[in-house]
């Protein structure tokens, strides 16, 4: 006889998802699997629309990460219609893609993981949240919402709007960048980047109170993938996809992304809407791979801004030997990214062309298919599309970002489940620590495909054929 | 003071509305004394509490968790707003309504899927035939439209919320 242990929904995370857990006939953790519960369509839905329309409509995939679709579906149209856009486009495309990974990482680190971090990974769970890390921590907290604010304040004048922005269209975007625009976010960037920075000299040194969560939190070999530039510096909004292995040596390097099709299959599992995305060459499981900032940080010769490199350095340190394999430390990464960001920010904005004219691409469709693609906060993002004669959607593919990591993230809350569940007593702190290691990875499962539950923790005792014999819930 | 007890719950939406609530940013913490934030994707509950003064509700109704969910959610508020485009009128998860079920699903998992190409059907809740907006299902209090509302919006109908009045949404009121 099993037993099944049921999380539903998982929280602090963004998306709808449930878990169960199965425990063997000794009461030992047999596995553990994420489901994603949400399916959105958007592959089909899309069909009809003229291909204008793509980054405004793909962009309500996600909230959180609406400009990484505007982009990735931006650049699918730009290739439809056959331009090379305005460098002042592009320069403000990078502006407002630093700014949402500024937002997101932000939103992750504060919102959502540091509650685990600053009151505890076995802390009661009815404090267990933002407001009651502002109730203890105030510091850490305002600190937190500031720098989320920055980010889409960067977003707002920039673009208009926080929160899906018509800016971003196909071509380049459809405004230049006012000097008042620029100068309010430039009298801004001081604090923030003492706020990052004072994030990172926190955190560095708490780590080590971690090394359980360390040691299991998604802790294995696996391949990493992301976009560099053609010299190995990191790149989120150009780029060519690379792949490397747990020694950080390189296995595929500078796939355009015209060939991504041929690098990457996706696999369908009977329970979870989100597909699992693996490396063709190595085929299903085995080209299990992960993709992210933990990846983005291993795939990469040098991150190419001051503060940032000099943080790379202590990073890799952790895992001298090749690459940074505990997916725990996807927390530390994303703060090196926001202050990476943050540098960057400033460099583009120091740049005079960044109030250029033109900002825009006029073209009629050149082609039938594009093929976009660019790094979201959660990782490679793919956009597909094929159009008809009057440049109406005939087909589109999306990968999303946190699909990449479905692979890792099934086998990471095994990993965790075999360490802190047992069977005999099942703790609410080892249940949030199986909900914890899916907060590393931050997926952003709106994208993908979430789960309120009027059933919370169930224990459902199952025999093998999957016939429930006995249910208690506490 | 009793705090009042306020819940968001998340449908078949993009967490763009829960986006533009954080939008709030220190208001939130202004307002952190007055609220108890009893369910939330933000915070841990796990059940869906009874006695809830007021629920936010993103997102449109597509599959049978969504459903089962709304009903509970209805059943223990006193007052229920739809929060956003998609709760009020099924907006972009209704998009799929001009195609069946079977023909969105197959896109997904047939044609686009190189390996074990079948539709999940084992634990994850079935797709309904049609994502329809909130009120077709319970009855709502307040409609806060908007792709996102903007957060002054939410904020000008929590604000006056906390102080009992019902708020006027037309104010602050802005499409797409
Ligand atoms: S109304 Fe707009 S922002 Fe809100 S969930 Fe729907 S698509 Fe997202």
């Amino acid at each position: 006889m099993t037993k099944l242990i049921t999380i539903d929904p998982v929280t602090r995370i963004e998306g709808h998802s449930r878990i169960t857990i199965r425990l063997d006939e000794h009461g030992e953790v047999d596995i553990a699997r994420l489901h994603i519960t949400q399916f959105r369509g958007f592959e089909k839905f899309v069909e009809g629309r003229p291909f204008q329309e793509m980054p405004s409509l793909t962009a309500r995939t996600c909230g959180i990460c609406p400009i990484s679709h505007l982009l990735a579906s931006a650049k699918a149209c730009d290739e439809i219609m056959a331009v090379r856009i305005p460098e002042s486009a592009a320069m403000l495309r990078r502006l407002i893609n630093y700014a949402q990974i500024i937002q997101s990482h932000a939103l992750s680190f504060f919102h959502l993981s540091s509650p685990d971090l600053l009151l505890g990974m076995d802390s009661d769970p009815a404090l267990r949240h933002i407001l009651g890390v502002a109730a203890k921590f105030p510091e850490l907290a305002k600190d937190g919402i500031w720098l989320r604010k920055f980010g889409q304040q960067i977003i707002e004048l920039t673009s208009g709007k926080r929160i899906h922005p018509s800016w971003i269209v196909p071509g380049g975007v459809n405004q230049a960048l006012s000097p008042e625009a620029r100068d309010a976010i430039v009298v801004q960037l001081s604090q923030a980047l003492a706020i990052a920075r004072k994030t990172l000299d926190w955190f560095k040194p708490v780590i080590s109170r971690f090394q359980d969560e360390i040691d299991s939190f998604a802790n294995f070999p696996s391949l990493f993938m992301a976009l560099v530039s053609p010299d190995g510096t990191i790149e989120h909004y150009d780029g060519s996809i690379r792949i490397v292995d747990a020694q950080r040596r390189i296995v595929a390097d500078q796939i355009a992304a015209c060939d991504y099709a041929d690098t990457i299959g996706e696999a369908v599992e009977a329970d979870s809407y989100l597909k699992s995305p693996y490396f063709k060459l190595l085929g299903y499981p085995q080209g299990i791979y992960r993709v992210g900032p933990l990846a983005r940080l291993n795939v990469c010769e040098r991150l190419g801004t001051p503060l940032a490199e000099s943080e790379l350095g202590q990073f890799r340190a952790l895992q001298p030997d090749g690459a940074v394999l505990s997916s725990f430390h996807y927390h530390c990464a994303r703060l090196i990214e926001i202050l990476h960001a943050l540098e960057r920010v400033g460099e583009l904005l120091a740049a005079p062309e960044i109030l250029g004219m033109p900002v825009r691409a006029i073209a009629n469709p050149n082609k039938r298919e594009g093929i976009g693609v660019s790094e979201a906060p959660r990782g490679t993002l793919i956009h597909h599309y094929r159009i008809d004669d009057n440049g109406l959607i005939s087909w589109a593919n999306l990968i999303i970002a946190t699909g990449h990591n479905n692979l890792a993230m099934n086998r990471g809350i095994t990993q965790v489940a075999k360490r802190f569940v047992k069977a005999a007593k099942i703790s609410e702190g080892a249940l949030n620590r199986v909900e914890a290691v899916i907060r590393c990875f931050d997926p952003c499962l709106s994208c993908s495909t979430h789960a309120l539950g009027q059933m919370m923790l169930r224990i459902e005792l199952v025999d093998p054929a999957g016939e429930m014999l006995d249910c208690c819930e506490r | 003071m009793n705090k009042i007890r306020i819940a968001t719950v998340w449908l078949d939406g993009c967490s763009g509305c829960h986006m533009s609530f954080l939008d709030m940013d220190e208001r939130l913490l202004a307002i952190a004394d007055q609220i108890d934030l009893v369910y939330s994707p933000l915070v841990d509950a796990k059940v869906f509490p009874e006695n809830v003064d007021l629920t936010f509700v993103e997102g449109a109704v597509s599959n049978d968790d969504d459903l089962h969910k709304l009903k509970i959610v209805r059943s223990r508020t006193r007052l229920l707003a739809a929060l956003g485009d998609c709760a009020v009128t099924s907006n972009v998860p209704g998009m799929r309504n001009y195609f069946s079920r079977d023909e969105i699903l197959r896109r997904a998992y047939l044609e686009n899927a190189s390996f074990n190409q079948s539709i999940p059907s084992e634990v994850i809740p079935r797709l309904l035939p049609k994502s329809k907006p909130i009120h077709e299902i319970v009855k709502v209090d307040l409609f806060v439209p908007g792709c996102p509302p903007h957060a002054e919006s939410i904020f000008t109908a929590l604000a006056a919320l906390l102080e009992g009045r019902l708020p006027d949404p037309g104010s602050t009121l802005r499409f797409g």
